[in-house]
């Protein structure tokens, strides 16, 4: 194990890092929980393949083709590992978490909801982990239910417990909250569910960039995330599912390479995982999200989640510090997000006066806005880190807010 | 380098801390809500029109610095203007805001718009340019008698 990262040194694999923005400050980029930078190493794979392979998979029986295929399968592969599944074919790839959402609320959960049944999600999922599962609950008449978060930002688990009930069918829980920072023990959470006969989906989209995360180990059946907040391209991404799930679920949507055969009277599927992948796929960002799990392993996941719980601490101290500004998420186990207000200015006019000094964050309600409700603000300003970010940076933040605080005297 | 000044002018900054008209008209005959779903911004405006006359106008909702002193200070320069200078008003302030020219408004503009040149700063700010309009969508949408929410997007 690596277990000291030289963060100077791997700046310099993310070109975007050094530059200046229009008002002649350097970038301090502290928006990862909305996506990620790229490495030049991913950068570069997205180059060389439309410059050397790109052809279409699965199908020609010409060099080129070959090749793609090999990579795409290659990059499978890699997501395979990177998740501990057993086998690559249990790796559908879509374009992101919210489509691997969809794909399990339409195939699996029309399947195996029916009226009356329910659903149960917790207070802090992002609208991604809600919309498809009102949709699916719309549809059968199924209720979906949902686990209250307290003060602090986490779980109530005896709640948890007492909601998971003889109708519940799906249990779809954040790893970690993209509003908050929580991170769930979602291995408890999920030996209770199993206990009860309930299937857990778990959204990875904040977690695979910040923890380990091996799916056999946590024993979910199904677990999503998106390459761009890994450091990877955008419009690809990964729904784990165990093989046996997936192969009783029937495809969701229908298209080439999903296919074994088709006539007009009948269509056979193709095995897994194609019969879930209709169409051509994105072969490029499926590669490039090969190539950013490899650089994530080769910084090493445990030295990266050391050197953030760091810096999350030295910023969670810092902006304590800060007059008027109030953190919203204190949970116990965090990751990478500082959600905050500060008394008497809105979020977006914090965010503005931020981006004057070159500081990016996000303001809004995050796609999260029964979070909002819940620590009754209207949004939030979200500082989120990854293992480029410095102490200098925090700094620069905490500089900032002295201004916005300035302005608005 | 822009200043951050030039956009947080101390005239909006005091709107925005306490901000005119933020109430319930009385006897208001006209009303329309404007939301902006992107950072959850919600205003409401409600007008008594008399004789074609805006004779009160007042607002509530939150938001942010932008959208409050804008909703604040629209309140200030619609009330007692007939209907159709209150919607000139609205044209001018969106063509402010949004127009293809930067050049500086010019006189008979600033004399029309008054106070509300302030707000020419915003242009410079695109990401932010719908607080500064939106509960001039809500006024635009009032004076018509429309009933329907107006949303930014």
């Amino acid at each position: 194990m690596k277990d000291k990262l030289d963060v100077k040194r791997l700046r310099e694999d993310f070109p975007i890092l050094h530059q200046t923005l229009q008002h002649g400050r350097p970038l301090v980029y502290l928006d990862n929980a909305a996506t990620t930078q790229k490495p030049r190493a991913v950068i570069n794979a997205l180059v060389r393949y439309y410059e050397r392979d790109n052809a279409n998979i699965h199908r020609g029986v010409h060099e080129l083709s070959q090749r793609s295929t090999a990579a795409f399968e290659d990059a499978r592969t890699k997501v395979q590992g990177f998740l501990g599944a057993a086998h690559p074919s249990e790796i559908v790839f879509t374009r992101g978490t919210t489509e691997a959402i969809n794909l399990v609320a339409q195939s699996f959960g029309r399947a195996n909801v029916d009226s009356g049944d329910e659903v149960l999600i917790s207070a802090m999922e992002h609208h991604s982990n809600i919309v498809p599962w009102q949709m699916l609950c719309e549809e059968k008449g199924a209720r979906l239910r949902v686990v209250p978060i307290d003060d602090r930002g986490d779980l109530v688990l005896d709640e948890l417990s007492r909601l998971l009930g003889p109708r519940t069918k799906l249990l779809a829980i954040a790893h970690v909250s993209n509003a908050l920072g929580t991170v769930n023990p979602v291995r408890e959470i999920i030996e209770l569910a199993h206990e009860r006969g309930v299937a857990v989906l778990v959204d990875g989209a904040q977690a695979v960039a910040h923890t380990r995360v091996d799916v056999r180990d946590l024993g979910c059946d199904f677990y999503c995330f998106s390459g761009h907040k890994l450091y990877g391209p955008t419009g690809i991404g990964a729904l784990y599912g165990r093989s046996e799930l997936l192969e009783a679920m029937a495809p969701w949507q229908g298209g080439g390479d999903m296919i074994a055969s088709v006539t007009f009277e009948k269509t056979t599927y193709n095995v897994l995982p194609h019969k879930f992948e209709a169409g051509t796929p994105h072969i490029a960002g499926a590669i490039g999200l090969g190539v950013a799990i490899e650089y994530v392993q080769s910084v090493g996941l445990d030295a990266i989640a050391a050197y953030e719980s760091e810096l999350l601490a030295y910023a969670t101290r810092a902006l304590a510090g800060v007059p008027r500004v109030r953190l919203i998420g204190t949970a116990r186990q965090k990751a990478s997000v500082l959600s905050f207000v500060m008394q008497g200015v809105h979020p977006h006019d914090v965010g503005t006066i931020l981006d004057q000094e070159g500081i990016a964050i996000r303001t809004g309600h995050h796609c999260a806005q029964p979070v909002m409700d819940r620590f009754d603000v209207p949004a939030t300003a979200r500082a989120s880190l990854a293992f480029y970010n410095t102490r200098d940076e925090i700094d620069a933040l905490v500089a900032g807010l002295g201004r916005v605080a300035e302005v608005f005297a | 380098m822009s200043d951050i000044r030039e956009l947080y002018q101390s005239v909006i900054l005091d709107h925005n801390k306490r901000p005119r008209n933020f109430r319930k008209v009385d006897g208001a005959n006209r009303r329309a809500e404007g939301y902006n779903p992107l950072c959850g911004d919600k205003v409401a405006v409600q007008l008594r029109i008399e004789d074609g006359v805006v004779r009160d106008v007042g607002f509530e909702g939150s938001g942010c610095a932008i959208s409050t002193a804008s909703a604040s200070m629209m309140t200030e320069s619609v009330k007692g203007r007939s209907l159709a200078d209150a919607e000139q008003l609205f044209q001018r302030f969106h063509d402010l805001l949004t127009g293809e020219t930067h050049a500086e408004p010019s006189v008979d503009e600033q004399a029309a718009l008054g106070k509300l040149t302030v707000f020419s700063g915003v242009r410079e700010y695109p990401a932010r340019v719908k607080c500064a309009t939106l509960v001039w969508h809500a006024l635009h949408s009032a004076l018509e008698g429309r009933a329907d929410p107006v949303s930014t997007e």
